[in-house]
């Protein structure tokens, strides 16, 4: 597997725009004789396909969702960093670079990082072009705040629902590009395959939804803007349907899967109330801008907050992290919290929880600020638990909700098969082991409205093509073995459903491969997951037929995916012997408890390629190297 | 934790469609063991886990997010536009909501221009069709100015966030007893018609989105006022109100050419 990640030479602040002169060009009468397939229609794939339509390019954006504006990406809360110093607070390209390299703990590629930084500027002025009401202030111009791992104010964003006005931004500039006809949306589509010729990526199969009719789709380009996996862990802050499919069926087509054992777990998310719950949900970040994190000092203490007097509450992240406070990143806050609930000082009934106090800032700053800032917020949290955060505190507890492990993609986003492009959440390389909180918006929308558009067309410009449709044998091919998995599937009628299975799966990977992992449940759960496979090839039922609406069948293939992803996703952690950012390894921490990297034999990219069903996947290392952020023991305190 | 313990029964009579055009019929489901913590989703869950180990067909609904966001889920329940709860969508009501021994019924978005798909699942790409007929502010990218180039009022800031709220559900096309889209299209002009960005193609926003909802057979607005209260993101119809008023200055100063042909040429 060539792992070159082709990073331009030059000195880092001009790499990328040496790279974009380098790049070919496609004549702008030539761009609409190119077909370019992608797959998602979040922020990486809606933005993508704008710019790509816009340069006049045929784009087809296929989304499982009745409209594109369902993506997953909607959900984001709290907002989107860049480097625009409004605040004058000290910000700069350069710190928003440091401080993302050092939030991954040192697991990202310096380059992609530093160019996602410059970018980030340019994302939030097309974003306000687009219509995107952003916070303001009273003078007109735009607001920021704090976000974790950043001691400054770079987030931009639109009350509680920044993810939300970023995507109805790009899909409104690919709604433009719709009407132009220069790219047209694929409803209700799933894609299950990836289709080669000639070693390129070619084309997709993609199932019809309605109809269960698998359709071939072919194109020059496959652009996959796809997600993440959190899925695997059954309980997720993800959306029902997200899942790791795609990339799955790329990575048995030949494509490198990147350190699929990064994951994040977030801090606050409302606690699961029983066996039914079917998700976990997301409370923002910014609440720990002005919530306190505590948990009473004594073990087992069942009094209501209330009672609980201020010398006998432990404000753990203040006292641990005095120099961030309750604003640590994500993984550092989320593993202080499980060190106090695993000391028998966890809240609520059920004892999984802490709390998350706003009574000094009502104090201070108004109950109607809160309210203002927050408010979508503690209705939420009301409407989920009955209780109001107003006057309790709100108790929450971590849980897996981003991805930072992906396909491999080299400095253009392009993955180990040629054509086959890895936007957003769905490729590795900016985060590193650690995401910092309003990062991801950022990354996508850098990804989509102004890497791949370039990139792609480089690639289109300088790469000849046979002629490709989906009438093609290999096309024909990869739909038989589509369907014949499909088939096997439906001839089981065992006596589980898939969701039982699913279950079944995200327990054992919470509990052994969740918050922290050691060589032991890790090895145990190596023997565990496929077992499951197992049972569920003999044992999952799907009623009714492949050539309908069924949910059930959709279901059941994304969870023969994670089945067999999840086992990838062990070994990479077995592999990984050292702690970084949110994969915490047990054996690996320092005296205080802390992650403990292993930058001797550990400072790399670990990607794997698939070698054939029942066969060791190959381990591939990508060195990472750090000649401008030096590396540090990363500290917050 | 246990759902046994708190657990109740209720009857669900929903409705079962095979496909679009195909007959309908309600039909009545016990289902047992239902939290109060539960989600009203959740409690589907439980029916239709319960049917698909019966080898019978689960009752297909949409949702996804689970969270009130991204607009997929969408049911009347006993008659209710999302349910009973004020301003939410229908995957945040919970089962404390019922008690033991309740009839519920669920029916899908009952629309003209929303045919069913299956039992209750919808289908709402007429929306989409009047999102391309003008839903965007024309910029290409790379073509902006400095985010903070042009201030922007913060109430008006603030009155476009009320109206961009929309998630698109149709839960106001639902509720509207003419069928009308008028919240949804109403909340998208006003966005754009309240933001300075916005402005340079207010008016042949407002003739092309309308005449795209007529083309979609959406009814008209007769202030009925049922939109907004069942929208769950509280969406005003002031907004409608302001899209009657971008549309009477269309029509004096306007111009009805179509949509730019995009970039192509």
């Amino acid at each position: 597997m060539n792992l070159d990640a082709k990073i331009p030479a030059g000195p880092i602040e001009k790499k990328w725009d040496n790279h974009k002169f380098n790049l070919k060009l496609v004549n702008p009468n030539n761009r609409r004789k190119y077909e370019i397939l992608v797959v998602g229609s979040g922020l990486a794939g809606a933005s993508a396909a704008a710019s790509l339509g816009e340069l006049g390019y045929n784009v087809k954006v296929f989304t499982l969702h009745d409209s594109p504006r369902r993506a997953h990406s909607i959900a984001a809360q709290g907002g989107i960093n860049a480097a625009k110093n409004y605040p004058n607070d000290g910000d700069s390209v350069w710190r928003l670079f440091h401080d993302t390299v050092k939030g991954g703990d040192y697991r990202a590629r310096e380059a992609n990082v530093y160019r996602l930084a410059q970018i980030s500027n340019q994302i939030i002025d097309h974003c306000v072009a687009l219509g995107v009401p952003f916070a303001r202030e009273y003078g007109g111009l735009l607001s920021n705040r704090s976000f974790g791992g950043a001691q400054l104010s770079r987030t931009f964003y639109a009350r509680g629902q920044t993810g939300q006005q970023l995507l109805l931004g790009a899909y409104s500039a690919m709604m433009r590009q719709v009407a132009a006809g220069t790219v047209s949306v694929m409803n209700r589509r799933e894609m299950v395959d990836l289709v080669l010729k000639n070693g390129k990526a070619r084309g997709i199969i993609a199932r019809n939804l309605i109809t269960g009719e698998l359709e071939s789709y072919a194109g020059h380009a496959v652009l996959l803007c796809t997600g993440g996996y959190a899925n695997v862990f059954y309980l997720s802050t993800n959306a029902a349907t997200c899942n790791v499919s795609a990339a799955w069926a790329a990575y048995k087509r030949g494509a490198g899967f990147a350190n699929p054992c990064f994951t994040q777990i977030h801090p606050t998310c409302i606690p699961r109330s029983g066996e039914h719950q079917s998700k976990l949900t997301l409370m923002s970040e910014s609440l720990r801008n002005d919530g306190r994190i505590w948990v009473p000092k004594a073990k087992g203490d069942k009094r209501p907050a209330g009672q609980i007097p201020e010398a006998e509450r432990d404000y753990f992240l203040e006292r641990r992290y005095p120099a961030f406070g309750n604003l640590v990143p994500r993984d550092i806050a989320s593993r202080a919290a499980k060190a106090m609930i695993d000391e028998g000082r966890g809240v609520g009934p059920t004892g999984l929880s802490v709390y998350l106090d706003f009574r000094d800032s009502i104090k201070r700053k108004g109950a109607d600020k809160i309210k203002a800032e927050y408010g979508n917020l503690f209705d939420m949290y009301y409407q989920i638990t009955d209780e109001n955060g107003y006057a309790t505190p709100m108790r929450i507890y971590p849980a897996p909700h981003y991805t930072m492990g992906g396909l491999w993609v080299d400095y253009d986003l392009m993955t180990t098969i040629p054509g086959l492009f890895a936007l957003g959440e769905a490729n590795f390389s900016d985060h590193g082991a650690n995401r910092l909180g309003a990062s991801a918006l950022m990354q996508g929308l850098a990804d989509g409205f102004f890497i791949a558009p370039a990139t792609v067309g480089g690639y289109l410009g300088s790469t000849k093509f046979e002629p490709a449709s989906g009438s093609d044998p290999e096309f024909a091919e990869t739909a038989g073995q589509v369907q014949a998995r499909i088939n096997r599937i439906l001839s089981i009628k065992g006596k589980k459903t898939p969701t039982e299975l699913h279950r079944q799966l995200g327990n054992v990977m919470w509990n052994d491969c969740g918050m922290a992992r050691n060589e032991s449940t890790l090895k145990k759960a190596l023997k565990k997951v496929p077992e499951i496979r197992e049972e569920f090839w003999s044992e999952v039922t799907v009623p009714g037929s492949d050539k309908d609406f069924n949910q059930t069948l959709e279901k059941a293939m994304k969870v023969a995916d994670f089945l067999e992803f999840a086992e990838l996703f062990l070994k990479d952690a077995l592999e990984r012997k050292e702690s970084c950012g949110g994969h915490f390894r047990e054996e690996s921490c320092t005296a205080e408890g802390e992650a403990k990297r292993d930058d001797a034999n550990f400072s790399h990219a670990a990607v794997w390629a698939y070698s054939g069903e029942g066969k060791e996947p190959a381990l591939h290392k990508e060195p990472l190297a750090f000649e401008h952020i030096k590396m540090a023991e990363r500290s917050y305190k | 934790m246990s759902d046994k313990k708190n657990g109740f029964s209720v009857t669900v009579r929903v409705w079962r469609q095979d496909g679009t055009g195909e007959p309908g019929r309600m039909k009545a489901y016990k289902v047992s063991d239902v939290s109060p913590d539960m989600s009203f989703l959740e409690m589907l869950d439980l029916l239709n886990e319960d049917l698909i180990k019966k080898g019978e067909k689960p009752v297909t609904v949409e949702s996804d997010c689970r969270e009130g966001i991204c607009g997929c889920c969408g049911l009347v329940v006993n008659g209710d536009v999302h349910g009973p709860d004020e301003h939410s969508t229908v995957c945040q009501l919970h089962m404390r909501r019922f008690r033991d021994g309740d009839v519920i019924t669920v029916e899908p978005w009952r629309v003209k221009s929303f045919p069913v798909l299956k039992d209750l699942v919808v289908d709402r790409s007429a929306l989409e069709r009047i999102m391309a007929a003008g839903g965007y502010i024309s910029v290409n990218t790379g073509a902006a100015p400095d985010a903070n180039a042009a201030p922007v009022n913060k109430d008006d800031a603030e009155e476009a966030m009320d109206a961009a709220a929309c998630i698109g559900c149709g839960a106001c096309v639902t509720a509207c007893p003419n069928g009308a889209a008028m919240l949804f299209t109403g909340a998208k002009i006003s966005q754009f018609a309240l933001l300075p960005q916005g402005s340079p193609e207010r008016q042949r926003r407002v003739l092309s989105m309308l005449e795209a909802m007529d083309r979609e057979g959406f009814g008209n607005c007769s202030n009925e006022y049922e939109c907004e209260a069942v929208c769950p993101k509280d969406v005003k119809v002031a907004n409608i109100a302001r899209m009657n008023r971008e549309f009477l200055l269309a029509n004096f100063f306007g111009k009805a050419e179509p949509q730019s042909a995009g970039s192509r040429d």
